[in-house]
């Protein structure tokens, strides 16, 4: 039996009839096409579903879309201005070479966000504690590190 | 260079932050059906029977397939190309679905359903009935008397296959023994004999593996999968299926990395197959990261029983090895990995009498081993590393200078004729023993005390470039002039996370002469329209296929410049491309002329307007207006040696840092390319490269000249080029790792303080993305030596096949990497580039290791070494 379930998504107000097993991953992908959430997983280990939920980073493969009645979620998608111009971390992620197959690039970017959101100031050492639940095979976090300092680091 | 050799921003980088890239999943239709594979709870033995009435009852299951059911058909899955010749062809040893289950977790059964939830419920459902056999996990196991052979129609033992290597016919470990106790006495020889381990890992992408299949209006199977290997998938399934080629076809979207495991053909012709009998409708396979982490494709566990003999002033005399592998159930890559981790034990080392190396490869009752990141050669290098840090450690040699006194030497000619042409291995050694002050660390790490100890440790490596003469290498490619002057580049080269469609558009448009901007190239395959290449692997790509992209580049710029000849009404040969305009040609001739400064003035109305002081000089042009840059490179002397220069040191003398530097000092012989092997086949990369000329005035824009090429009532052709490239070069990239560490040793905990990768690579094609490269695979390394390992029970079951369980490197693991690059130009690379994708998994473990080492003196036989493994071993040695 399907639910129904309210919540603004990117901003937009939507209502969607969703089975009360389903996790907010099945549904932002599924039904909502929101395919920067990438699974690779399921089960909370490796980051790559990570979406902002009232601003807090949350693996959304382990999180029931019937709890996100009322709440604002923000994906990847959400972050590019309508014009088309690029949020400031998704830039840094460029200009650092911070992607490289580019799968884990969304949830680790929705971190930087959450963190950018704070508008605290991190050293490079509480930097990495901070995505240690993203992981990356690609990178080595080395030049992720540098594409998040640039927005939420000390030197920046 | 113009274009090559800077840092570009990544061509896909906005598309993947801003997660608009789609990959596999991502474009799966919504009503695609879920197929869930049903895998066997014992790890060897027979599917006596498969009862699925229950699983039937199931709402929502839409078909169950069994092992029963299947195509009577074997087939091999390596993402090789295939061999016209039946005795290098991969061996077929597996079905669709297997009543012989030869691994826990093999496939027998496979359940379509309308979703997820319906297929694993029925899957549960399933009741199968077994004989069962002993598990054989280990290559003991395997080995020993009365095993069970798991191939019995392929092999009457458990041995897929055994190679010899030696250096000569005649060489033997123990005749050169008795050679050197004769010749410099027992008393004189240091020997170390021990055996060594490395173990089975996964490779861990984030994606995991998947596909999607359906059947097309027209009759084909189409498998959208995310591979590194579209054609060869295509080829594969075909095979599987008992289809004809041109039935199948593959696409591949963007790939959320593969690092091997996605070079064999896993569950895609099953998935075709499912979709076939499902009346051609979309099913997708999407395996769990349990599944991908335990039932995909793992990087083969070795044993390497060594021996080796050096004199005591630290001359290398002889070695030899037996290297197991352990391929697991299936053959996968077959002994391809087995017998390039023998040979690259035996080559990295220049031993004074000889080296013999024998592979084995050992089929057992576990995960399959196929490609990983360098096939085979982390395990040689740390094989081989192991060895020399342990005879230096019983001699009492540096091992820095031990391996600039008995490394491969430059200009080394392996076996199969592979010859190792731009040579920069001592070099990098050099800069990555200043880098971390080599020899002040180890003074200062001589003598210590107390539980935390800190020590410096080093290994190198070689990589060849590709497959060639082993295998073929075949590439090709497409580029297409649109309207506007720009190009499409179509290749079958695949992205998979190294920036391989950033380094092929740079070299599109050096080549060329149209700018970057305007190059687009097409990430994703389609083996319907794509041309044909067999993919990413073996760190081939910027080699093989880069060589198939400048050859087409220039044929579309012959085209394009005949084009403007017809418009232009001059001969094609005054012309050149530059900066999206056809430009009169000068030829410079001396350096003098190519001094002066140049004026481009659009002719065009679209066109740009003047651009001064910006044509090439002597020195960075691009090739096509080369004003002497490719001259300059042949005339570069390189470092290449056609003789070894035997430079042991002979005074015996220790800690002057200028020793090392000794051998940079006029001991390799310089060689002008003409004079290499194969040097005829090294100035090929210069074809169609002009020298001594440079952009004069611009006639025509690209743009005029791509409209009127289209439209001209008097003359329309569409602009195109089509090449095959078949490659018969090859050469050998190489590089070292140093690091800084600290062990605790009650907590056994390993504290990196300090690490270097120098790499040579030839010339960057990007550097930015280059050090990117590495900055992924020394954190690979870190995993590899620390703690990797996939574990089984008793029985065969996986213990931690998953992403908490089995540990790969978080942020935290990973201290701050240093990257250094040596570059020379290597006379076989399109653009002067060799191997980089691969090699910098390759050193770190040992070097990790030797450090260890160097802390404790504590010899480690076995990565990884975990905390308790290193606990264990400093209480055996008393430490603790």
């Amino acid at each position: 039996m399907l639910k129904i379930v309210h919540m603004w998504v990117n901003g937009n107000e939507v209502e969607l009839a969703v089975d009360p097993r389903e996790s907010l991953l099945e549904t932002l992908r599924e039904r909502l096409n929101l395919t920067s959430v990438k699974k690779g997983c399921g089960v909370g280990e490796c980051g790559a579903c990570t979406v902002l939920i009232d601003g807090v980073a949350v693996d959304v493969c382990l999180y029931l879309t019937m709890w996100a009645e009322g709440k604002h979620i923000l994906t990847t998608e959400g972050l590019k201005r309508p014009n088309g111009e690029l949020n400031p971390i998704q830039q840094a992620f460029i200009d650092e070479a911070a992607v490289q197959c580019g799968f884990c690039t969304p949830g680790l970017i929705m971190t930087a966000v959450e963190l950018a959101g704070t508008g605290k100031r991190y050293t490079r050492e509480e930097l990495r504690k901070l995505i240690a639940g993203h992981l990356c095979r690609c990178t080595g976090y080395e030049n992720i590190l540098n594409a998040m300092e640039r927005v939420c680091g000390q030197e920046a | 260079m113009e274009t090559v050799g800077k840092s570009f921003t990544r061509v896909d980088a906005r598309g993947k932050v801003t997660g608009e890239a789609k990959y596999t999943n991502d474009l799966m239709p919504k009503d695609a059906l879920w197929a869930k594979v049903v895998r066997s709870t014992i790890a060897n033995g027979v599917v006596k029977s498969i009862d699925i009435s229950e699983a039937l009852q199931v709402p929502g299951v839409v078909r169950i397939v069994t092992c029963f059911d299947v195509p009577d058909i074997q087939f091999p899955t390596a993402g090789h190309p295939w061999s016209v010749e039946a005795a290098h062809q991969d061996v077929p040893d597996r079905k669709l679905l297997n009543t012989r289950v030869r691994q826990w977790g093999d496939e027998i059964a496979a359940i379509v359903a309308k979703d997820n939830v319906a297929a694993e419920r029925a899957a549960r459902l399933i009741r199968v009935e077994y004989e069962e056999y002993e598990p054989i996990v280990t290559i003991e196991e395997a080995l020993a008397e009365g095993a069970t052979p798991l191939h019995p129609d392929i092999r009457k033992d458990n041995i897929f296959v055994h190679t010899s290597f030696k250096t000569s016919p005649d060489f033997d470990y123990d005749k050169a023994k008795e050679r050197a106790i004769e010749e410099y006495g027992e008393e004189n020889l240091i020997e170390v004999s021990d055996t060594y381990r490395t173990p089975r890992i996964a490779h861990c992408h984030i994606e995991v593996c998947t596909s999607w299949a359906y059947v097309d209006t027209n009759g084909k199977v189409t498998v959208v999968a995310s591979t590194q290997i579209p054609h060869i998938m295509r080829r594969v399934i075909a095979q599987a299926l008992g289809w004809p080629v041109g039935k199948v076809r593959v696409i591949k979207p963007y790939i959320g990395g593969g690092f091997g495991n996605k070079q064999d053909v896993l569950d895609e012709p099953l998935n075709a197959y499912l979709s076939i009998v499902c009346g051609g409708r979309c099913v997708c396979l999407e395996l769990s990261r349990e599944e991908c982490v335990s039932q995909t494709r793992t990087r083969h566990a070795c044993k390497g029983v060594l021996r080796g003999l050096a004199t005591k002033d630290g001359k290398l005399l002889a070695r030899e090895g037996d290297i197991y592998t352990n391929k697991g159930a299936y053959a996968s890559h077959g002994h391809a990995i087995t017998a390039g981790m023998t040979t690259n034990f035996k080559d990295i080392m220049h031993d004074a009498y000889g080296c013999r190396s024998d592979g084995y490869s050992v089929y057992t009752s576990s995960a399959v081993a196929g490609a990983m990141r360098a096939y085979g050669v982390p395990q040689a290098a740390f094989l081989a590393d192991c060895l020399t840090d342990d005879l230096c450690a019983k001699g009492g040699f540096d091992p820095l200078q031990f391996r600039m006194d008995n490394c491969v030497p430059p200009g080394f000619v392996a076996s199969n004729g592979i010859t190792y042409y731009s040579y920069s291995l001592k070099e990098c050694m050099k800069r990555g023993a200043e880098f971390i002050h080599w020899e002040e660390k180890r003074r200062e790490y001589a003598h210590q005390e107390g539980p935390v100890r800190r020590g410096v440790g080093m290994s190198i490596f070689m990589y060849k470039v590709g497959v060639y003469p082993i295998s073929l290498e075949t590439s090709s490619a497409r580029m297409i002039l649109n309207q506007d002057g720009s190009i499409q580049v179509e290749l079958s080269a695949t992205e998979i996370g190294q920036g391989a469609d950033t380094v092929f558009s740079q070299m599109a448009s050096e080549t060329t002469g149209i700018t970057m901007d305007k190059v687009y190239i097409i990430s994703t395959q389609d083996t319907d329209v794509a041309p044909f290449d067999t993919g990413a692997y073996a760190s081939r790509q910027s080699f093989v296929t880069g060589k198939a992209v400048k050859k087409c580049a220039l044929e579309l710029r012959a085209r394009i410049l005949d084009y403007a000849s017809y418009m232009l009404g001059r001969p094609a040969e005054e012309l050149m491309i530059w900066q999206n305009q056809i430009c009169e040609k000068i030829h410079t001739g001396t350096a003098a002329a190519s001094d002066r400064a140049c004026t481009v003035t659009a002719s065009s109305p679209t066109g740009a307007g003047t651009v001064t002081d910006a044509a090439p000089t002597g020195t960075g042009a691009a090739d096509g207006f080369d004003t002497g840059n490719a001259a300059v490179r042949n005339a570069k002397k390189l470092a290449l040696g056609g003789e070894y220069i035997d430079n042991t040191r002979n005074d015996g003398s220790k800690g002057e840092s200028a020793k090392y530097s000794a051998w940079l000092d006029g001991k390799v012989k310089e060689y002008d390319i003409h004079d290499l092997p194969n040097g005829e086949a090294a100035i090929l990369r210069d074809t169609g490269v002009e020298k001594d000329v440079k952009p004069g005035k611009a006639l025509l824009s690209m743009e005029d000249l791509a409209m009127n090429a289209f439209y001209s009532l008097d003359r329309s052709e569409h602009i195109t080029a089509e090449v095959t490239n078949h490659c018969k070069e090859n050469t050998f990239a190489s590089g070292c790792c140093f690091v800084d560490l600290e062990v605790d040793m009650p907590l056994g905990k390993v504290k990196i303080n300090n690490i270097i990768n120098v790499h040579d690579s030839g010339t960057l094609l990007n550097p930015k993305l280059a050090e990117a490269q590495v900055h992924g695979g020394m954190a690979m390394g870190i995993g590899y030596a620390l703690t990797e390992e996939l574990l089984y029970n008793e029985k065969g079951r996986p213990l931690n096949a998953n992403l908490l369980d089995f540990k790969i490197p978080t942020a935290m693991d990973v201290p701050e990497l240093h990257v250094e690059f040596l570059e020379m130009d290597d006379p076989m690379g399109p653009y002067g580039n060799k191997a980089l994708g691969e090699p910098p998994a390759i050193p770190v473990a040992p070097a990790i290791r030797n450090a260890i080492l160097n802390a404790t003196g504590v010899s480690m036989k076995e990565i990884p070494m975990t905390q308790q493994k290193l606990v264990a071993a400093f209480k055996e040695a008393g430490l603790i």
